[in-house]
């Protein structure tokens, strides 16, 4: 017996997409802001992590879905 | 295939011994030993062993400094605690060992050792002491009133702030556990996906990447929550 399903994997697929590019985003604002201003790397990397983890917890939604599907 | 989850080695009258629970034992053990470790020989010019830790705990409390002022004191243990114990507990897991010695059960392979990070009974537990704290500690700071002036008010707009607010203080339950388990159970995937491919070689650069991954997991739930427990320790809103 073997069944196809591709609804976990879509979920997971559709919903990590968007947090994706905006954790990139955030990455790459990061770098530019600590490349204008090396001094402030301390004062910018835990807004970067806290900013990054608020991004995150919408794929970590969708991950709950995918795995209660 | 690595095993997903916590497996039961033995159960006495309803407690079960898992082995998870294990992991969890033998980090503790580990962290308790290096620290007394230290204490033993404390000295001012110190030796490796004790300029890594303090390096660790300096890097820790400046950051601390810097986001919550003159809160430190009452932030700073638990930001190092969560730290200290995350990122030991997932770097005790990459060590050979765990997940692949243990029984053969007629059930299946049966681990002795499994991370314990990856276990959701762990990182729930971890994030419901972590909101919990943070509550408890906005509570003594800034007194019953103005706590719950926070989520509740008559302005209609604010009432509404106040209830997002009140809905993101019940989502970082899942959240905080939720991100904690993913990253760690998706990297032993990982890694025992690629090292059932090619067993030599191949899976190294995944192991590099999952040290790294470790320790910005520890990083990211100890920083999050010195962000929160700075957000609500806030001593009053500006007043309009």
């Amino acid at each position: 017996m073997f069944t196809l399903s591709v609804t976990g994997g879509l979920i997971i697929a559709i919903g990590a997409f968007a947090p994706g590019i905006a954790i990139g985003l955030i990455g790459a604002k990061a770098m530019e802001a600590i490349g204008r201003n090396p001094e402030a790397t301390g004062r910018i990397v835990p807004n970067m992590i806290l900013a990054m983890a608020f991004a995150e917890s919408i794929a970590i939604y969708s991950l709950i879905f995918a795995f209660l599907r | 295939m690595p095993s997903q989850g916590p497996e039961t080695l033995l159960s006495v009258s309803g407690f079960h011994l898992t082995n998870t629970l294990l992991a969890t034992l033998l980090v503790d053990i580990v962290i308790v030993v290096l620290v007394l470790m230290v204490r033993r020989r404390l000295s001012l010019s110190p030796g490796k062993l004790q300029a890594a830790v303090e390096g660790i705990v300096e890097y820790l409390q400046t950051t601390t400094e810097r986001v919550a002022g003159g809160r430190t004191p009452l932030i700073f243990p638990w930001v190092a605690v969560f730290f200290i114990y995350i990122a030991m507990s997932n770097l005790i897991g990459l060590l050979p060992g765990f997940g692949t010695i243990g029984f053969r059960r007629p059930e299946g392979f049966v681990p002795l050792l499994h991370v314990s990070t990856a276990d959701l009974n762990v990182t729930l537990a971890l994030a419901v002491v972590s909101v919990v704290a943070t509550n408890v500690i906005a509570i003594r700071t800034v007194g019953l009133g103005t706590y719950l002036k926070r989520f509740f008010a008559l302005n209609p707009i604010l009432l509404f702030v106040g209830l997002l607010e009140l809905l993101q203080e019940l989502t970082k339950f899942i959240t905080f556990s939720f991100r904690l388990f993913g990253n760690i159970s998706a990297g032993e995937a990982v890694l025992g996906t690629m090292s059932s491919i090619i067993a030599f070689v191949v899976p190294v650069p995944f192991l590099g990447f999952e040290i790294l991954v470790a320790l910005v997991q520890g990083l990211v739930f100890a920083l999050l929550t010195m962000a929160f427990m700075t957000m609500l320790t806030e001593p009053h809103h500006k007043e309009e």
